[in-house]
């Protein structure tokens, strides 16, 4: 029986917590996962790596890194899917987020979550973006 | 299709009319672009004409040649820096006027087309300007929404404690689940990453304190004639501590007792961010400076140190609210980017003025000018 491919996922965010330990909850999901901590360093894999799927954080080193390095993928493999996971919510009365139709539409990931969100949670979301 | 407006200066009817035929029927469209975008094409014979045009109507695109009967190009450029007009300028232009390019570059300009062109050669230059503008728009768009969220201090505030909480969180919950196993030895690393962050949560409180007493001080500040060396020296004994661990060697310059009429708690405030920045910034062994004097009708705080520095563009960013230079050195060192604010929104209460010198590899100086007239 052929093994299947273990499915690629680019985590990027500047929080190096964070990513330690996404990179093992979602290796533990089964997939492979490739990090980065700056949007320099994401950008330089992602002109040598295709992704699978990609979750960025909304702000890193300035507020509209996670938008650009969303619109840098999107543009280089448009079919790749987009999560962008934000901390701060609507909990605050405040809009981190992209909330309306308008910046959605703009935005073009393909989900928007709270960095809050259980794992199992995330896993069935990315099972679903990656049509597993 | 989005439309772009495109004014052409140049005092040749040919060419203007070139430029009317070649993107007549040309669009410009990308992947990431929502719509694709062509171009009106309006004409201005001369400089004059086009500085008419440009304070009536919204331009995005101006292609400009220097050579004009009246006034020339590059003044016709220089209005449109004093206006800070949203429109990208190329200049049209011979290859031979190395000078005039040098120049218009500076000025802002962002391309060269050459003359004569050809069809291809201008389209080509269009749409990477298209693409240019398209870039620049959506960035200052995002740049709005980002000022309007910094004002919201509570909210990047609850970001900033959110983060180090999650990352506890999470730990801890590796722990409880036993994903290293069962040797605590196993676990060291992420204890101590732990307690980091705990550091740097308990950092931003006391930070979070000094802050609210700036807000609210307004009524309970005292002002009283201090000596600022005595102050000095305090603060830098309640950082031997610190700096020993760090074996950085802090040394106090000063002549006389300097006495200044402020609010001790504030001076301290000050003092202490400037200090233990300049150790915590500091390189294994180095050392800081604190020098004051007086210059004129100015008491001058100056703390230098032989630290890792900072590029010229971080420096302008240093005194925002929740900014932290985020480098490779600076990854393991815990700050919660209201230090250096809150220096500033003090400074500001005394009309003092503060002046970043740095050199990356070699270390900042932080220059307070504090006024004593009106003491």
């Amino acid at each position: 029986m052929l093994k299947k491919e273990k499915k690629t996922i680019l985590i990027v965010d500047d929080d190096s917590d964070y990513l330690f330990q996404m990179k093992s909850a979602i290796q533990d999901m089964g997939f492979e996962v490739i990090q980065a901590e700056t949007q320099k360093e994401a950008e330089s894999i992602i002109e040598r790596t295709r992704p699978d799927l990609a979750i960025l954080d909304l702000m890193m080193e300035s507020h509209d890194t996670g938008f650009i390095l969303c619109h840098k993928i999107k543009n280089k493999y448009p079919e790749v899917p987009i999560i962008i996971a934000s901390a701060v919510t609507a909990e605050t009365g405040m809009i981190f987020d992209v909330n309306t139709q308008e910046d959605q539409d703009w935005i073009k990931a393909d989900l928007f979550l709270d960095k809050g969100i259980r794992l199992d949670q995330l896993h069935k979301e990315i099972n679903k973006l990656l049509k597993l | 299709m989005g439309k772009l407006r495109l004014l052409v200066v140049d005092d040749e009817p040919g060419i203007r009319s070139g430029v009317l035929r070649i993107l007549e029927n040309f669009s410009v469209s990308y992947p990431f672009m929502d719509e694709d975008f062509d171009f009106d094409v309006v004409e201005a014979p001369t400089g004059e004409d086009a500085i008419d045009l440009l304070t009536k109507h919204d331009f995005d695109i101006v292609l400009l040649d220097n050579k004009l009967p009246g006034i020339q190009g590059i003044e016709v450029l220089e209005y449109i820096n004093n206006k800070q007009l949203d429109v990208v300028v190329v200049m049209i232009t011979s290859y031979a006027s190395l000078d005039l390019a040098v120049k218009a570059t500076r000025k802002g300009a962002y391309d060269f087309v050459p003359k004569p062109f050809t069809p291809k050669e201008l389209r080509a230059t269009i749409e990477t300007i298209t693409k240019q503008l398209f870039l620049r728009r959506m960035t200052q768009k995002l740049n709005v929404e980002g000022r309007q969220i910094r004002f919201q201090f509570l909210s990047v505030l609850s970001h900033e404690l959110k983060a180090p909480l999650n990352a506890i969180e999470g730990y801890l919950k590796m722990m409880q689940e036993k994903k290293l196993g069962e040797y605590i030895a196993d676990y060291m690393e992420i204890i101590d990453r732990s307690l980091f962050r705990v550091q740097g949560m308990r950092n931003l409180i006391l930070d979070m304190l000094d802050f609210t007493r700036i807000e609210s001080g307004k009524k309970s500040r005292n002002i009283e004639s201090i000596m600022l060396c005595e102050i000095a020296q305090q603060c830098i004994d309640s950082f031997q501590p610190l700096s020993i661990q760090k074996g950085i060697d802090i040394y106090l310059n000063c002549g006389a007792k300097l006495p200044i009429k402020a609010d001790r708690k504030e001076i301290e405030i000050v003092l202490n961010n400037l200090i233990s920045n300049a150790i915590k910034y500091n390189k294994e062994g180095g050392r800081v400076d604190l020098s004051l004097g007086i210059e004129g009708n100015h008491a001058v705080i100056r703390v230098d140190d032989t630290g890792i520095g900072m590029k010229a563009e971080d420096v302008d960013k240093l005194f925002e609210d929740f900014v932290r230079i985020k480098t490779e050195e600076t990854k393991n060192i815990s700050g919660s980017g209201l230090g250096l604010s809150i220096v500033k929104k003090i400074l500001d209460m005394y009309e003092a003025r503060i002046m970043v010198e740095s050199t990356p590899g070699q270390g900042s100086s932080f220059i307070v000018y504090f006024p004593l007239d009106n003491q």
